[in-house]
């Protein structure tokens, strides 16, 4: 017993203890993770507690999508555990794909001891040198003593500012080693702290420039998503006040809903026709949370020529990064939307009516060329279809939809309307396949009791497909909704109009029987290959309290259009009658973008 | 396609940040995955109290991808400040080189002669050679350099640019 000392001694633990005790008191109430050696004190920890449930995923890649549904279905970030050498090498996919899609996640990943690092030991790597270009930070623990505050600072970086996933590193003799705990409240971060209200002076300029814009339109992304659910509202108010169209990417579907008649759909690639010409033609841009992504611009000199650009976003790196806006707002998309809402009624603006009317008017002729039809047949289900059906069959109940990469995830975002933010979760910036199921995993365990479907494509699902396990195990009742047209489709469309309908590796080849798959996995497989049976299969699949997984044999040679291609402007689109093999559209410099 | 060409210009940005393990390779790892170009880079603590390390990097580029670099930068957790030398007003630059030169007779004499005149010190001498010490812009060295090219010039090694803002205010 010491005596004379005021305070009294921080608690010791061992590093192990430190970290959960660090995860409970930021509030963690799941991990998803894998066990190894260089994790087994952290694991063994876990075990000894009951404030933290862990999911045991089938892959680290897994473990990282899962934590990624989970935060973007929840608000909450989400917390990944996994060894060393390969469990972080596994890792690496998901947390670019985080990175890119600003997603907060803290990856713990476990290291060789202190001692052993740079020997080349048995599942050693160089985790920090490895995810430091794939993470927006990263921290090697050395000293025990560091540890609680490190996981608190952790925590910060990745929720505040621009969010993104964080990998903490730790070292197999730091886990066993006893060091004094910290709380969250005495950690604070040396140097970080982002900018979150917008300048005052530019607000009102923006907002005049707004009362006197002809051809506004909203151009709004992820970072209304990010900005929480009451960005969304704002978004809404803002909206409505002014009358103006609004066009979502696809990382901000749902942050304006979907139905409503002042949204043009999303923009970009495969934007609507009206989306894209609005952009194009506009002569006032507000971009919220959005930046400018090469499939929402398309090609750069002839992106929105004649508009004034105001853009808000809280990562300064964002502006003018590709390209020169007029007036850049750097802060938090609520707080943002909520100066500009109160600098619009301030100055009691009314936005210009008549030229608003005939902004509406062309809006309402580029509408009316209905650039989402499509044909139907009655022997074969079209893709666009089994969405649509999917859709009609589950709004009416709070549905979250993920999906892969690909052609039928084009389409899930063409023909699914989303009402609220967080219902949406797609791999916008890194494109990753194998992304859904995984993502799926994680958002129905932060949403229980909630109907959560993965629209999939037959290549992709093969990527993560061992989740079924994870699904099982855990009583998911996740639903996978595969779109099998035994092509890689995106791949396959590029081949169709661009390199001569040479399909090169794109074919299916040996896929597995989905439903034997599925039964295998202790799931449910259904399968649909009749138009007329699509909402009954559909409805088997709501019905069913377990996982399912839905082949849908759909059309193998349907495109996704509207497509602008590489290369081209916003106004050059193409569209579903005008489509096929029309290579021309593509110049010689397109060809070399991706 | 490609947008109007503007001129490239190398600016001097100065880069306090945490002494912290891995920021150099953050640092450097952000510019070589960004593409962008490192003309010089120096580094070293400046305050031990405080943990924190100066770098100074000389970069080029045109004017919106310097832009992108100060942000880049800037958006570096433990990244403190940024500052732009080049364009935010007088500063010092200078670079520190050591010169290997070797020779006898005339050519000796004369790389010594020479560089008395751009005084620089001789700090390492054998029959045969020297060791030249020289401090001052880049241009300076490049240009004491050139000069002992004829004269036996064997290695040289250089810091990169150290600079800092005129006057009394802190960067």
């Amino acid at each position: 017993m010491q005596s004379g000392k005021q305070a009294a001694p921080a608690e010791q633990m061992s590093g192990a203890e430190l970290v959960i005790k660090a995860l409970i008191d930021q509030g963690v109430e799941v991990i998803f993770g894998y066990p190894g050696g260089a994790v087994l004190p952290i694991y063994d920890a876990l075990f000894k507690q009951n404030a933290i449930r862990h999911v045991l995923v089938r892959h680290e890649q897994g473990a990282v999508h899962a934590a990624e549904g989970y935060a973007r279905s929840t608000g909450k970030p989400g917390v990944v555990l996994v060894t060393s050498g390969p469990g972080a090498t596994n890792a690496v996919t998901g947390l670019t794909d985080a990175l890119l899609d600003s997603i907060p996640v803290i990856c713990l990943t476990g290291q060789v001891a202190t001692h052993l690092i740079g020997s080349d030991a048995f599942q050693e790597c160089d985790t920090t040198g490895i995810t430091r270009p794939c993470t927006k930070h990263n921290y090697l623990v050395k000293d025990v003593n560091d540890l609680a505050r490190v996981v608190h600072e952790a925590f910060y970086v990745a929720t505040t500012g621009r969010p993104g996933p964080v990998v903490i590193d730790l070292p197999k003799d730091i886990q066993v080693a006893q060091g004094p705990y910290t709380g969250p409240a005495n950690v604070k971060h040396k140097t970080y702290r982002p900018r979150v209200d917008g300048d005052e002076a530019k607000i009102k300029e923006a907002v005049a420039l707004m009362a006197a814009a002809e051809r506004p339109i909203f151009y709004t992304g992820g970072g209304i998503i990010n900005a929480g659910p009451r960005a969304s509202e704002l978004l809404r108010e803002l909206v409505k006040l002014t009358g103006f169209p609004i066009t979502n990417t696809l990382m901000g579907l749902g942050a304006y809903p979907g139905t409503d008649k002042q949204f043009l759909g999303m923009l970009g690639m495969h934007g609507t026709w009206e989306a894209n010409h609005a952009m194009h033609d506009c002569d006032v841009m507000i971009a919220i949370g959005a930046r400018f992504d090469d499939r929402i611009t398309g090609r750069l000199n002839a992106f929105s020529p004649g508009s004034k650009k105001i853009h808000v976003d809280i990562d300064p790196s964002s502006h003018n990064k590709t390209v020169r806006c007029d007036l850049n707002i750097v802060g938090d998309a609520c707080k943002v939307l909520e100066q500009m809402i109160a600098a619009w009624k301030q100055g009691g603006y009314k936005p210009n009516r008549k030229a608003l009317d005939a902004w509406w008017q062309q809006i309402d002729q580029w509408r009316a060329r209905d650039c989402l039809k499509y044909k139907t047949d009655p022997k074969i289900i079209k893709p666009q279809q089994a969405i649509q059906r999917l859709y009609e069959l589950t709004k009416d109940r709070d549905t979250f939809i993920t999906t892969e990469v690909g052609q039928h995830q084009m389409w899930a975002a063409q023909f699914y309307k989303f009402d609220k933010p967080n219902r949406w979760m797609t791999s916008g910036g890194l494109g990753t396949m194998g992304y859904g199921l995984p993502a799926a995993v994680g958002v129905q365990i932060g949403n229980p009791g909630k109907l959560v479907v993965d629209i999939a494509g037959e290549a992709s699902i093969l990527m993560n497909i061992q989740e079924l396990g994870t699904a099982a195990q855990y009583r998911l009742p996740v639903k996978v909704f595969i779109l099998n047209n035994e092509y890689m489709g995106m791949v396959r469309q590029w081949q169709e109009l661009l390199h001569g309908g040479r399909y090169s590796q794109s074919y299916s080849e040996a896929l597995p029987d989905f439903v034997k798959l599925a039964e295998a996995f202790h799931c449910v497989g259904l399968r649909c290959t009749d138009p007329a049976d699509l909402d009954g299969v559909i409805k088997e699949m709501i019905a069913i309290d377990r996982p399912v997984v839905v082949d849908v044999a759909v059309d193998k040679t349907e495109n996704c259009f509207p497509m602008v291609p590489s290369g081209a402007a916003h106004n050059e689109m193409i569209v579903a009658e005008e489509g096929g093999g029309d290579s021309a559209t593509v110049s010689e410099e397109g060809m070399a973008l991706v | 396609m490609s947008a109007p060409k503007q001129p490239i210009q190398s600016h001097i940005l100065s880069v306090l940040v945490d002494n912290e393990p891995g920021i150099l390779a953050r640092v450097v790892g952000m510019f070589s995955g960004r593409g962008y170009n490192i003309e010089s880079l120096t580094v070293a603590e400046v305050s031990d109290a405080a943990h924190l390390s100066r770098i100074t990097v000389v970069t080029s580029g045109p004017a919106n991808v310097i832009e992108q670099i100060k942000a880049q930068l800037g958006r570096l957790v433990p990244v403190h400040r940024v500052h732009d030398l080049t364009v935010e007003g007088p500063h010092v630059a200078r670079e520190l080189a050591l010169i290997k030169v070797a020779g006898t007779g005339e050519k000796r004499v004369e790389s010594l002669r020479i560089a008395d005149i751009f005084r620089a010190r001789a700090v390492d001498s054998t029959i045969e050679s020297f060791v030249f010490e020289l401090t001052g812009t880049p241009e300076k060295i490049s240009a004491f350099i050139e000069l002992m090219k004829p004269l036996g010039l064997v290695d040289v090694s250089r810091t990169g640019v150290v600079a800092i803002s005129r006057g009394a205010q802190a960067m």
